[in-house]
């Protein structure tokens, strides 16, 4: 690391311990009531002890890896992601064709389009009473809720990438002879990834949003259900640093999309690989 | 109807043409194109007959809005005439295909597949096996300088590079014709020398019969064998003129430069009508 990414590093760091700092003083000098407001030192104490094991180890029963990883947070944390992943495959799984679909063929897009124009201003949450009326609870009703919410950004960015293929590299694909299909295949879909792998990193966003949502709701586990439950018993700063770990898992996810949409657009223009 | 006349003093015809002497190869016969536009019509091609013998080197000239890329366009497949028939190798141009290879002045390239992908491409259609298209791409970067860019993507070239790569990609095909629109307009002048030096060396070790678009004058007597001088709106043929200069071409030469005063007068009539035209906003194009 060079001297300027310390430094940018500090510029970025300069706020939130600022922030922080103030915080804990208000705190300390009794300016608000640690129920309303727990302090710094009091969420990341109740932070520790919501990642660490419950139980202390005990070789006979458990390897120490899985004692490590058998903490609370590190439950409700896989459980959410396995929330987004489960409702962000099966939104994107079915937004992806039909975008393609609809981005390909004028007549089913005048078909399907206006069904699609009036069901996407609908937010996900809007959809709660009817999912627990269709699924009950558990898992069912946060997947079904979650692929909604990945469902409509995969599908407008799909359709709007087929639709924005530069007709050149249809004509260019045509002279060299390539058939509908191959010009499909190796012309149309990768020339609309940039924008179907943006509309997925939208798609993923709006997934995790939606799992703390449904999560409120319908299940016993994940981060969504332990802030809720944290409210129960006024565990203010369990609920702090619950949110804090969404933050950061939310943070890491879109880290990560990036970086894989970066890499698999090398070849793009706008990027430097 | 315009003849054929020969203007430029220097005998020689070129071994090319010799080689092939008068088959005929791409056959424009009575070609109309008229676009309907919002309140008219556009008529782009008016009774175009035009022959190019195997082996010739014909370029289409004439300034914007002539109709040169829309009869390219025509003879390429992508768009067919509202009138008359266009056929190479005697059989009726329907479609495009992989028979009469395009460059674009675009380039075309797909950018996410890198220089021996895009160049690989063609001859992956045709169901070629990796085996055979390995040899095939790696003579084709040598023929074109490009073997160290090899795994570059198209976004890391210069223009003139990226130009090559789609030589190339036509090249792939064997295709028989070559069809260039304006494939050097974008290009620095220097490049651009190198690139018409480059074209020549291939057409004379392959015998293509290549139909170029082009604006530029200088450009076109520098190549061709036969220049086709257009008219604006509606496009007809004004004239059909041979150059018989010997190659390499000297563009210093006076030959050369008398050839380019001539070429100049009946493009610049053309050039003026379609200026008075656009600036009464008569055309959207």
């Amino acid at each position: 690391m060079n001297i300027s990414r310390f430094k940018a590093l500090g510029e970025g760091l300069l706020v939130p311990v600022a922030v922080v700092l103030l915080w804990q003083i208000a705190c300390s000098a009794g300016w608000v009531n640690p129920m309303v407001l727990p302090s710094p030192a009091a969420v990341a104490a109740r932070w520790w002890s919501y990642l660490a094991p419950l139980e202390p180890f005990d070789p006979a029963t458990e390897s120490k890896i899985a004692w490590i990883f058998s903490g609370e947070l590190i439950h409700d944390s896989l459980a959410s992601l396995s929330r987004v992943v489960m409702g962000f495959v099966v939104g994107a799984g079915l937004a992806l064709p039909l975008g393609l679909f609809m981005g390909t063929s004028d007549s089913i897009y005048r078909y399907v389009n206006p069904l699609m124009q009036v069901l996407r201003p609908i937010p996900p949450i809007a959809y709660i009473p009817l999912s627990i009326l269709w699924f009950g609870l558990g898992n069912a009703p946060a997947v079904f809720l979650i692929a909604i919410g990945a469902f409509f950004p995969v599908l407008m960015n799909t359709i709007a990438g087929v639709r924005h293929v530069d007709s050149i590299y249809i004509r260019a694909a045509r002279s060299l002879g390539a058939s509908r299909l191959t010009i499909f295949r190796r012309v149309i879909l990768p020339a609309a990834t940039p924008y179907i792998l943006s509309g997925a990193r939208i798609g993923i966003g709006t997934a995790f949003i939606v799992v703390i949502v449904a999560e409120m709701i319908a299940v016993n586990n994940g981060l969504g259900f332990r802030i809720l439950e944290a409210r129960e018993y006024f565990w203010s700063d369990k609920i702090i640093a619950g949110m804090l770990t969404i933050g950061l898992i939310g943070l890491a996810i879109d880290l990560a999309v990036s970086r894989l949409n970066n890499h698999l657009l090398r070849w793009h223009r706008g990027l430097e690989s | 109807m315009p003849t054929a006349t020969p203007l430029a003093t220097m005998p020689a015809p070129s071994p090319a043409v010799m080689a092939n002497a008068a088959r005929p190869h791409i056959v424009v016969s009575d070609v109309d194109k008229r676009f309907v536009i919002p309140g008219g019509e556009i008529v782009a091609l008016k009774d175009i007959d035009l022959t190019i013998n195997e082996g010739e080197f014909v370029c289409l000239l004439g300034p914007s809005g002539c109709g040169k890329s829309t009869l390219l366009n025509a003879i390429a497949g992508f768009s067919a005439p509202t009138t008359g028939t266009i056929t190479v190798d005697g059989r009726a141009v329907k479609d495009p295909g992989p028979d009469r290879g395009m460059v674009f002045q675009e380039y075309a390239l797909f950018p996410w597949m890198t220089v021996a992908q895009n160049i690989a491409f063609g001859l992956e259609i045709k169901g070629m096996s990796r085996a055979e298209i390995e040899p095939k791409v790696n003579e084709l970067l040598a023929m074109l300088k490009l073997a160290e860019f090899r795994d570059r993507f198209p976004k890391d070239l210069s223009g003139g590079m990226r130009q090559r790569v789609a030589i190339a990609r036509v090249l792939a095909l064997d295709s028989p014709v070559m069809l260039m629109d304006e494939p050097f307009g974008a290009l620095d002048a220097l490049t651009r020398r190198s690139l018409q030096d480059e074209l020549i060396r291939i057409w004379s070790a392959t015998g293509k019969t290549i139909v170029f678009v082009t604006h530029s004058i200088e450009e076109s007597i520098y190549l061709a064998d036969r220049i086709v001088v257009l008219t604006y709106r509606p496009g007809t043929i004004k004239r059909d003129i041979k150059v018989e200069l010997p190659r390499p071409r000297d563009s210093a030469s006076t030959a050369f430069n008398e050839l380019k005063r001539e070429l100049s007068a009946l493009v610049t009539a053309e050039q003026h009508r379609f200026e008075e035209v656009e600036v009464k906003g008569l055309t959207t194009d």
